[in-house]
């Protein structure tokens, strides 16, 4: 559901749109066959091409283009056999041929659309616009040196996807379902890593306000934020700032401002604002990107189970709840984690293991699924012994901690710990027998009608056995012991 | 000993391999021309150790049997080839000091051949220009005189300095390039040949870009089986240029069969302006009678958009300019003039560092691109090229080469041009068409003016049809029979 | 169309080059000459035609995904006016 802001002249709604650059998942970069790696000494991944050296020219690299092909696919977006190749001009110290190489009238990829995953597994379909292919710039150091900008050119002509939404979200918890749910997608497909931190992944962010009903607001941009945890305090900020200067009398900008975590607040970039004239035109050096159907086929076959379609099957096969399907695709290794364990055994009791204990004791040890000490047989062995009767739910939750911090398998610490849950009558009555004789008023109360002191047997019991007891077999000889 | 400066190329090759002389002596023979031409200012660098030593090399391969095709071939490379660790500057002063850590394509196919590089030749800057007079590095002067008059004439442009180290035998050979007509109206300027390839025949990387989708390098020579051995050797498939074409590089020279019976020769109506001095008309009447004579069949045919080739190539060529030149930033090589911030210092560098008509040529290309003006402009343009290209696809379903002058008049004095630019773009008039067609054409020298400056005839061909427009051309240089050559005046 | 002083001086600016206040009239009066000559393009029909995207009718050649350059991070820095220790150096930029 949407966010309100109640203002003084009445209810805002706010609309918010979002461009994401994802960084496509190459060995060399779209242009050049210089490397892409991240973190490098500066400079050191830099060709001529790169640096935009006279004479120099670019060449198209395929892996980008099967890249986005594949990635409009995972948008169920129509793929354009046909486009092209344009240049945005604009002078920058990072940008070394005074141009980007990006796709401006006709992109690789239309339109599409996904489905995003709100509170309690309920969804909410947002409209893909466009996907186009485009150079990544080079970084600029501010703080290197006092009166110098440094300049690094390791990233310059990077393989970017431009991922453009249309202004279909309503709240900040949108806006951040959306990034996760494109996210997970891209990292499904492996065409992004999906890294913020790294900046493979950065968020222009658009946002407006109406009064519900309203044509859309004047919008204003917020560039390259790289967490939605900022972004959804930017969107914050804005959509508050937007109603103030309207409830004011005055009216919104349409600018590019600069979110500023520290602050927590938005603020007016001018540098990029000054008279940009971008002269779009198709670039010379190169000429239209095409490919034919058996292109785009050769790509579907190879698509995975994509998030959406895993979560159907884990409600409609596995007999999951939508919000437990939903945690549980959510992250591809955790899915193919969960179906490890789940493989022959009780889904539901798999997910409840998957959602509960191990997550609870990797965020308690912020661990992340990949070291984690339990693996996915070690938790299928943990819930076999549920299953089978040798151990109890309460005991399995020890057994578990004690595999996450040992490394141990669940039969040897059951074993070594004697934790086996008794089933032998004969041991089992000889302590109900104990717990009567030493509890006479109890026994006496219970039968003048008190029978909710039953409970208070069968904890009695349970102490006596360390828990071993299988709780069926108590009740099955202490009931006719106390009803007599 | 004759002097060695003067033999063609062919003549040079077959000289060295009966061991008449050797790559050091030709080279030496060169140097010395070469140094002797200084009042021409053709060279922006010369580099004779390069070239003694490249001579030398060449000699050793030859004793070892190991020659290529332009092995110890003295060549000049217009200073806009990017040429490892030798400056490279387009004639501009925005490019102070550059020295590529690269080599292009077409030259590193030359010095694979074996071919010699005496230095880098003067241009107009960035190539914007058709007298040479816009360069960085002065004037370059033609070797040409008129009769009973000493005044200085323009070589033409933009490759006035390949043109002029031909003409003035201090070069066997030049590397040229063309965008507008840069190979062949200097060609035609200084009595020489130049041939303009198919647009994607030879690599564009390394070479410093004005247009790209117009620029192609190419051969000039004093004749034309001179350019088709050069060309053999720089054409060819580059996979580092997108644009360049993956086809199997002919020997251009085996096409010189001196047999043009029943080629049809188109002549455009087109091309006939009444502002032509009586020479040329009589000229190109002539070129007609001797393909005629030759066996060919003469055509007339119409491109009717002709006119309209100069107009959009003036919007198109600086469009593409004002973007291709954005990287003289003063940030990675070059000038660079110091300023209050960065975008001062990018107008400070590119104030100073541009001439005036490269910068008349980005303004008009940074306008022509701008919002708003785009359509009309820029678009309108590239739509007029697809008539125009059109016009020649038309033409060339009935001929096989067609046959035109190369420039509306023969050399002229420097500032007799006036300052309106707009007389100067009219020197293309007649080699901007196929620039936008990306088609071949070759001028070769045909006769002289009333004043006694050689006049340049043009051919034109299909696109990757060299081979038919060098046969033509061959058949025509042996009707036209030119021998005049400069008087070396310059020698004092 | 045709470019006034003002006009000149925003192309001017879009381009990055330094003109002089005197010579923006000059610059203009030459602009239009040029821009007034190129509007005889608009005699020339071209309802549906196709602007030219490329003269050589050929498909776009796709490069394989392999690393085969950079790695010279001298040959990068080598003809900077302005460089430290593999940076390129320009006057500060504040954002
Ligand atoms: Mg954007
Ligand atoms: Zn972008």
């Amino acid at each position: 559901m949407g966010m309100i802001i109640q203002g003084a002249t009445g209810d805002w709604e706010v609309v918010i749109g979002l461009e994401i650059h994802a960084q496509i998942t190459t060995q060399s970069k779209l242009f050049s066959g210089s490397p892409t790696t991240y973190g490098a000494e500066p400079n050191t991944q830099v060709s001529f091409v790169d640096a935009a050296m006279p004479g120099m020219l670019p060449v198209i690299n395929e892996m980008a283009v099967e890249q986005a092909v594949r990635t409009g696919l995972g948008l169920k977006a129509q793929i354009n056999k046909f486009s092209i190749f344009d240049r945005k001009n604009y002078f920058y110290a990072d940008l070394p041929q005074g141009y980007q190489i990006s796709q401006f009238l006709q992109p690789i990829v239309g339109k599409g659309e996904i489905l995003i995953d709100l509170k309690d597994g309920e969804t909410r379909e947002i409209g893909i616009t466009r996907l186009h292919l485009e150079q990544d710039a080079g970084k600029s150091l501010h703080d290197q040196h006092p009166s110098q900008t440094f300049v690094d050119l390791n990233r310059s002509g990077v393989a970017l996807m431009e991922i453009v939404s249309e202004p279909d979200m309503r709240s900040p918890e949108e806006a951040a379902a959306y990034v996760k749910k494109i996210r997970s997608i891209v990292r499904y497909l492996g065409t992004c890593d999906g890294n913020m931190d790294e900046g493979s992944m950065r968020a222009d962010v658009n946002v407006s306000v109406r009064k519900a009903g309203d044509e859309f607001g004047t919008r204003c941009e917020m560039k390259n934020i790289n967490s939605v945890r900022f972004m959804q305090q930017a969107i914050v900020y804005e959509a508050n700032r937007q109603v103030d200067i309207i409830e004011g009398g005055g009216s919104v900008k349409q600018e590019t401002r600069l979110y500023d975590p520290v602050k927590g607040e938005t603020r007016s970039m001018r540098s990029k604002e000054e008279a940009h004239d971008y002269r779009y035109f198709p670039d010379p050096d190169l000429l239209p990107l095409e490919f034919d159907d058996a292109f785009i086929e050769a790509i579907r076959a190879t698509l995975p189970e994509l998030p959406d379609e895993k979560k159907a099957r884990f409600i409609g096969e596995l007999g999951l709840s939508p919000y437990d399907a939903s945690v549980l695709v959510a992250e591809k290794e955790v899915a193919d984690y969960f179906e490890a364990v789940a493989k022959g055994r009780d889904a539901k009791l798999a997910a409840n293991w998957v959602i509960g204990e191990l997550f609870g004791n990797l965020n308690r040890t912020s661990k992340n699924l990949a070291d984690s000490p339990v693996s996915a047989d070690a938790l299928g062995e943990l819930v076999d012994l549920i299953a089978d009767g040798t151990i109890s739910n309460r005991i399995a939750k020890e057994v578990f901690e004690e595999m996450f911090d040992s490394g141990k398998g669940a039969a040897a610490i059951v074993e070594e710990k004697g934790l086996k849950q008794v089933s032998d009558t004969g041991a089992i009555e000889a302590a109900i027998d104990a717990v009567i004789a030493a509890n006479p008023d109890k026994v006496a109360e219970y039968r003048s009608g008190k029978d909710k002191l039953f409970g208070f047997f069968m904890g009695q019991v349970m102490k006596a056995t360390q828990g071993k007891a299988n709780p069926g077999v108590v009740t099955e000889i202490l009931k006719p012991k106390l009803d007599v | 000993m004759t002097d060695l400066t003067r033999l063609t190329i062919a003549a040079a090759r077959d000289g060295l391999n009966a061991k008449d002389f050797s790559a050091r002596e030709l080279t030496a023979a060169h140097i010395t021309a070469m140094e002797a031409a200084n009042p021409l200012n053709a060279f922006i660098t010369k580099t004779p150790e390069i070239a003694v030593d490249a001579a030398t090399a060449s000699d050793a391969r030859r004793a070892g049997g190991a020659a290529g095709k332009l092995d110890g071939i003295p060549l000049a490379i217009k200073d806009l080839f990017c040429t490892k660790g030798v400056l490279t500057t387009a004639a501009s002063h925005i490019l102070d000091g550059f020295t590529p850590r690269y080599e292009s394509t077409v030259t590193s196919k030359l010095w694979a051949d074996g071919a010699v590089m005496l230095g880098k030749v003067n241009l107009d800057e960035f190539a914007m220009g058709s007298s040479n007079e816009t360069s960085y590095y002065g004037n370059v002067v033609n070797p040409w005189r008129r009769t009973g008059d000493n005044r200085d004439l323009v070589p033409g442009g933009s490759s006035g300095g390949s043109a002029s180290a031909v003409a003035s035998f201090s070069a066997m050979g030049a590397t040229g390039t063309d965008t507008g007509g840069s190979i062949r109206q200097p060609a035609s300027f200084a009595g020489i040949v130049g041939m303009k390839p198919t647009y994607g025949r030879c690599s564009r990387w390394g070479v410093v870009a004005f247009a790209s989708s117009l620029d192609q390098p190419g051969p000039m020579a004093r004749s034309v089986r001179d350019t088709a051995i050069m060309l053999e050797s720089m054409a060819g498939f580059d996979p580092k240029d997108s644009t360049s074409v993956n086809m199997p590089v002919p020997n251009f020279e085996a096409a010189l069969t001196g047999d043009i019976r029943g080629l049809k020769v188109g002549i455009p109506k087109e091309y006939r302006l009444d502002t032509m001095s009586d020479a040329l008309k009589k000229l190109w009447d002539q070129g007609i009678d001797w393909m005629k004579a030759a066996g060919a069949e003469i055509v007339e045919i119409s491109l009717p958009h002709t006119k309209y080739a100069l107009p959009a190539y003036y919007i198109i060529a600086p469009a593409e300019a004002s973007s291709n030149l954005a990287r003289y930033d003063g940030v990675r090589y070059g000038l660079r003039v110091e300023g209050k911030d960065l975008s001062d210092m990018y107008a400070n560098t590119r104030g100073e560092g541009f001439g005036t008509e490269v910068k008349r040529r980005l303004l008009i290309g940074t306008y022509a691109l701008s919002a708003g003006y785009y359509d009309a402009y820029y678009l309108k343009a590239q739509k007029v090229r697809t008539r125009i290209a059109d016009d020649f696809r038309a033409a060339y379903e009935k001929v096989d080469v067609i046959l035109t002058p190369t420039a509306p008049s023969a050399a002229f004095a420097f500032g007799e041009k006036g300052d309106d630019p707009l007389e100067m773009y009219l020197n293309d008039v007649f080699t901007v068409p196929a620039s936008l067609a990306g088609l071949p054409g070759i001028s070769l020298p045909a006769g002289l003016s009333a004043e006694g400056l050689p006049l340049g005839l043009q051919l034109l061909g299909r696109p990757f049809d060299e081979e038919t427009v060098f046969r033509a051309a061959g058949v025509l240089e042996e009707a036209a029979g030119f021998t005049a050559t400069p008087t070396d005046w310059w020698r004092g | 169309m045709s470019l006034d002083k003002a006009a000149v001086a925003k192309v001017a600016n879009l381009a990055r080059i330094r003109i002089e206040e005197k010579d923006l009239e000059p610059m203009a009066a030459e602009l239009n000459n040029i821009l007034g000559w190129v509007e005889q393009l608009s005699e020339v029909d071209t309802e549906n035609v196709e602007p030219m995207t490329s003269v050589a009718d050929m498909r776009m050649r796709w490069r394989a995904d392999v690393v085969t350059d950079g790695g010279y991070v001298e040959d990068i820095v080598a003809n900077a006016p302005g460089h430290e220790d593999g940076f390129f150096a320009v006057p500060k930029v504040i954002e």
